[in-house]
């Protein structure tokens, strides 16, 4: 199943010239950008494991590409997203999040409902693989 | 061959002319510099209109080699060269990354590759500016993380070179030595830009264009004062050209706001703006020059 968060999700993955010119326009906004990775896809799980520091003092997507084939390159099995982090006083939160990286077979997600209180029902979302 | 292209329209094009008058007006002096990046900047023109008609596919090699001595505008021209080969799409970004041996090498074992390759990510896209490169390679040292650099600097000129330029730059003979131990660097450099020292009228006249960029005026004894000053300061011991002579103004403001605030009462914006004779000539080089000096105390 398709794990769709962040932006473009529901878009062809992207090619590299297309995440190029996603961070360059990050870039000209003066966001940090950060390459994250995970094997745990579930919509709660909020906090990936970080690949190197956020980069803070980049001009050119070039610097991100590089961390991102070295990521790839150790997790290709791995969900990797790019964050673009705004530190503008105010906002000091990400902006914009977009997977770049799936692996070949992707987890399903199944919700299971438990009846409690009567018939009062709790959902809750499990990743099957 | 059918096709043509017209060299002057695309060199107006580019903007490139902006550029390089930019480094007539700005730069005073440096004639074989000037000489040579004209020289490179019609390669890289011709070398685009080739691509454009696609006689050429490879990019040319452009890492650079600024030897001269201190204060001779090594990394002004950096700048502008920056500039340039942004205008003619050498390099996306067109910023300059200015580094020394302390932001690429590293203090203990596995830390050197990590800071080197954050410098390089910097600069991607950019020119990156190594100053005083030479001091990357300790000969007498063989465990020295220098290495580590180098390496890794060598590996990323070779296989981005569509993604930034190297500049390094440093003392001429020092850098000599360099690149013959690094025959790897010398490979990959394709221009070497040698900086003559500046004669004196030049640096009388950087002085002054320094001076009149901060809305100060050197009244004609001052003029006087200051080629007196740059005879007497070039024969001596650490002489850094044009970073000399902003040093001796920077004191001479200094003691000009002495003199102002020491005679107190009402100050007209002309004396605000006016360095004196007797604020360059209180300077140490005219009473027995720097070594005597020293001892005593810093004028």
């Amino acid at each position: 199943m398709r794990v769709t968060q962040g932006c473009f999700s529901f878009l062809p993955d992207l090619s590299d010239a297309q995440i190029s010119a996603q961070i360059d326009y990050c870039l000209s906004k003066g966001w940090a950008i950060g390459v994250e990775y995970t094997d745990d896809p579930h919509p709660r799980n909020t906090y990936w494991e970080m690949w190197g520091h956020p980069m803070f003092d980049l001009r050119d997507a070039k610097g991100v590409m590089i961390e991102l084939d070295a990521c790839r390159k150790a997790e290709p099995e791995a969900y990797i997203r790019l964050v673009a982090f705004d530190s503008t006083r105010g906002f000091e939160t990400v902006t914009m999040s977009f997977i770049v990286n799936r692996p070949k077979v992707e987890p399903a997600l199944t919700m299971s409902r438990t009846e409690v209180d009567g018939r009062s029902i709790r959902y809750t979302h499990q990743l099957v693989r | 061959m059918s096709q043509m292209i017209d060299l002057q329209a695309e060199f107006e094009a580019s903007g490139a002319r902006e550029v390089l008058e930019a480094l007539d007006a700005e730069l005073i002096g440096l004639a074989p510099v000037k000489a040579r990046i004209r020289e490179t900047a019609a390669l890289l023109l011709v070398d685009r209109a080739r691509r454009s008609l696609g006689l050429a596919a490879q990019t040319p090699t452009l890492h650079m080699s600024f030897t001269g001595n201190p204060g001779t505008g090594k990394t002004t021209v950096a700048q502008m060269m920056a500039g340039l080969l942004h205008r003619l799409g050498y390099v996306r970004k067109g910023h300059l990354v200015s580094v020394t041996r302390d932001d690429l090498v590293g203090q203990y074992i596995g830390h050197t590759a990590p800071k080197t390759k954050e410098v390089l990510k910097r600069a991607m896209g950019g020119v990156l500016f190594i100053d005083e490169a030479y001091y990357l390679y300790r000969p007498d040292n063989e465990r020295d993380y220098g290495q580590e650099a180098i390496e890794i600097l060598l590996q990323v000129m070779e296989n981005n070179r569509d993604d930034l330029v190297v500049i390094l730059a440093g003392y001429a003979d020092r850098m000599a030595l360099f690149y013959n131990s690094n025959p790897g660097f010398r490979s990959r450099i394709a221009h070497h830009i040698d900086f003559p020292d500046y004669g004196e009228d030049e640096l009388a006249r950087i002085g002054e264009g320094m001076m009149e960029a901060q809305n100060y005026v050197l009244s004609e004894g001052a003029k006087a004062a200051l080629a007196e000053y740059i005879a007497l300061r070039r024969v001596q011991p650490q002489f850094a050209n044009a970073r000399s002579i902003r040093n001796a103004l920077d004191r001479a403001r200094l003691r000009q706001a002495n003199r102002l605030f020491s005679r107190g009462g009402v100050v007209e914006a002309a004396a605000l703006s006016t360095i004196e004779a007797e604020d360059i000539r209180a300077s140490r080089v005219f009473h027995g020059g720097l070594e005597t000096a020293r001892k005593g105390d810093a004028a």
